[in-house]
């Protein structure tokens, strides 16, 4: 057995960027792959000992718990703008911030479009799961027109509530970032593609190409009242007719 | 010390910021702080350091929160309106236990107010202002050349507490001119090493800036920690100055700009025979009870003069208790008392 054990190759590990701390995320949302994706890039780009995390509030709250890296946990919203303050501060560090869409696209909105049109030199993992998990599933920006959620108990009304914000787009017509793009995650073809975008993102930084924004759409099975599989199901199906994926500014 | 300048009050918080090794600027325009700003955009480029004009109050506090974790020296600076939006980002600062300056240039208020010097700011700026159970570090110039030497010391006072400083002046002080003599700079790589920044985890731990924690006894001993950090500033920073206080029976008691202009009160009292003495704190937090209590022993009166409907009133009352009587006169919508109105409230109260 041992003798097996020795001659097999070894295809599936933990990234060396990421600690042993367990996820706090609910079975079937997406914030585990994505965490795991950027602890994959920090090992494929050997930068986790000059990178710094920006922790939003939200579910990705404790995200500072799961990098080998140095992290800073910041106001609702604030992320891009602290990014700012640590990248200018120390432009040798590798700064990155972890969003989900309440924090970069509604209470975040002004430091988010901002930092994007100063080109600051940081990586945006913007994670658009169309509801607030923290909260207990209200409505987000990016929920979709009829979606139903505990502040949209009969569904979103464009009339009363508006619509779902595209908002790379938004940023995709900005002169500075570099590159901009909307990934998701529901087939391994797509986690590929996503953790090559991110790679992109990481890369660009570190070459100094300036600002790189990867948009994820992700699930949250709980909130939805959908179990994981119904979950990926809808993310093809439904909300990539409303959110297209692509890259939307590719200036490398 | 370096060279005499001529400058002004908004101008000499800058060049004092640059000179104590302040290496990222972040702010928005306000009046009547905006040579402040625009001091630091003509001279931090020059110098290789960072001065950004943010899209915000907010933002401005927010990219001063990641220059602070990431362990340089930093400031922001502000007028009484976008003070208050700028109260997320202090509230944060302090949990924690981020140094910076922040530079509030108090206009009238409340609301929008106007753009007139007052002091109406002295509760947000030493009761709290944000949320939680937090103190600054407050500072009260009440000459040009003090505002100088107060800024030098708010980023000393910052580094070595781990707290944000606030410097408490106002439009008057913000737009008047006069000589100083700033000391030389300090290079901001001599400074000590921030072993607790986020500057990369290399060969060690990373380093984590928090001002949560989500179990309650681990946030109850954050706050126990923030208190005991407070008692040691109490025990060994409070600052204020007395003024031919030795024979006095009545004592002002102000601050800032007011307090400078009650010594020339003291002055035209003391020409007529009325022994008056001035007490003035200049730390605003942790504030001055116990000298204060002391010499209002020997008084009849305190009588505390403001720019304002009496904020500061409330800590001289706590102070001085029922020992002496405590009196208030002021002046709110930015204006500024005379000398002779002040000298005729004193006579109010001579026995």
């Amino acid at each position: 057995m041992s003798a097996n054990l020795e001659n097999m190759v070894k295809v599936f590990e933990r990234p060396q960027s990421l600690t042993d701390a367990r996820f706090t995320y609910c079975p079937g949302c997406h914030h585990g792959i994505i965490t795991r994706i950027i602890g994959n890039v920090m090992d494929e780009l050997g930068i986790v000992e000059r990178t710094v995390g920006i922790a939003p509030v939200g579910c990705s709250v404790f995200s500072y718990l799961w990098y080998k890296a140095d992290s800073q946990q910041v106001p609702h919203g604030r992320a891009c703008a602290v990014a700012t303050g640590i990248k200018r501060a120390r432009p040798e560090l590798i700064v990155f911030s972890y969003q989900g869409d309440g924090d970069f696209a509604s209470i975040g909105t002004a430091e988010s479009i901002h930092a994007a049109n100063r080109g600051e030199n940081i990586t945006v993992i913007f994670v658009n799961n169309q509801i607030y998990g923290m909260t207990g599933g209200e409505m987000a920006p990016t929920t979709l027109v009829d979606q139903k959620t505990t502040t949209t108990p009969e569904g979103r009304d464009p009339r009363v509530a508006g619509y779902p914000i595209r908002f790379s787009e938004m940023i995709a017509t900005l002169d500075a970032p570099a590159y901009v793009t909307r990934q998701a995650l529901f087939d391994t073809k797509h986690i590929m593609e996503t953790t090559k975008a991110v790679k992109k993102a990481f890369q660009y930084q570190v070459e100094g190409k300036g600002y790189s924004l990867v948009e994820i759409l992700s699930t949250c099975p709980t909130n939805w009242r959908m179990s994981p599989v119904q979950s990926n199901t809808h993310v093809a199906e439904t909300v990539t007719k409303v959110f297209p994926l692509g890259d939307l500014v590719d200036r490398g | 010390m370096g060279e005499r300048l001529l400058l002004r009050g908004n101008e000499v918080i800058a060049e004092a910021a640059i000179r104590a090794g302040c290496q990222c600027y972040f702010a928005y325009p306000i009046t009547p702080q905006a040579e402040l700003l625009e001091h630091m955009a003509l001279n931090m480029p020059r110098l290789g350091r960072t001065f950004i004009q943010a899209e915000s109050e907010i933002a401005a506090i927010s990219m001063v929160y990641g220059a602070a974790g990431a362990g340089v020296r930093t400031m922001t600076s502000s007028s009484s309106p976008g003070i208050s939006l700028k109260q997320e980002g202090i509230s944060y600062l302090a949990g924690a236990s981020l140094p910076c300056v922040i530079v509030n240039i108090v206009r009238g208020g409340p609301g929008l107010g106007n753009i007139a010097p007052s002091q109406c700011d002295y509760f947000q700026a030493t009761k709290g202002g944000g949320h939680g159970d937090y103190h600054l570090i407050v500072l009260g110039p009440s000459t040009v050349p003090e505002a100088g030497e107060l800024t030098m010391l708010a980023f000393e006072l910052a580094d070595q507490y781990r707290i944000p400083v606030m410097i408490l002046a106002d439009g008057l002080l913000g737009q008047m001119m006069e000589p100083v003599e700033l000391p030389d700079p300090i290079d901001p790589a001599s400074l000590p090493a921030k072993d607790w920044a986020t500057t990369g985890a290399k060969g060690r731990a990373p380093n984590i800036i928090l001002s949560f924690e989500m179990d309650p006894d681990d946030l109850k001993q954050m706050n126990l920690d923030l208190q005991s950090k407070y008692r040691t500033i109490t025990e060994n920073e409070i600052r204020y100055e007395e003024y031919e206080t030795e024979d006095a029976d009545i004592v002002i008691a102000a601050h800032g700009t007011i307090g400078r202009i009650c010594k020339s009160v003291v002055r035209m009292a003391r020409a007529e025979g009325i022994k008056v003495g001035l007490f003035r704190p200049i730390t605003l937090w942790p504030y001055p009870y116990e000298p204060l209590k002391r010499l209002s022993q020997q008084v009849h009166t305190v009588l505390t003069v403001e720019m304002s409907a009496g904020q500061m009133w409330e800590d001289v009352r706590l102070a001085v208790a029922e020992r002496a009587a405590t009196p208030f006169f002021g002046e709110t919508g930015g204006i500024v008392p005379t000398p002779r109105s002040i000298l005729n409230e004193v006579k109010k109260h001579v026995r």
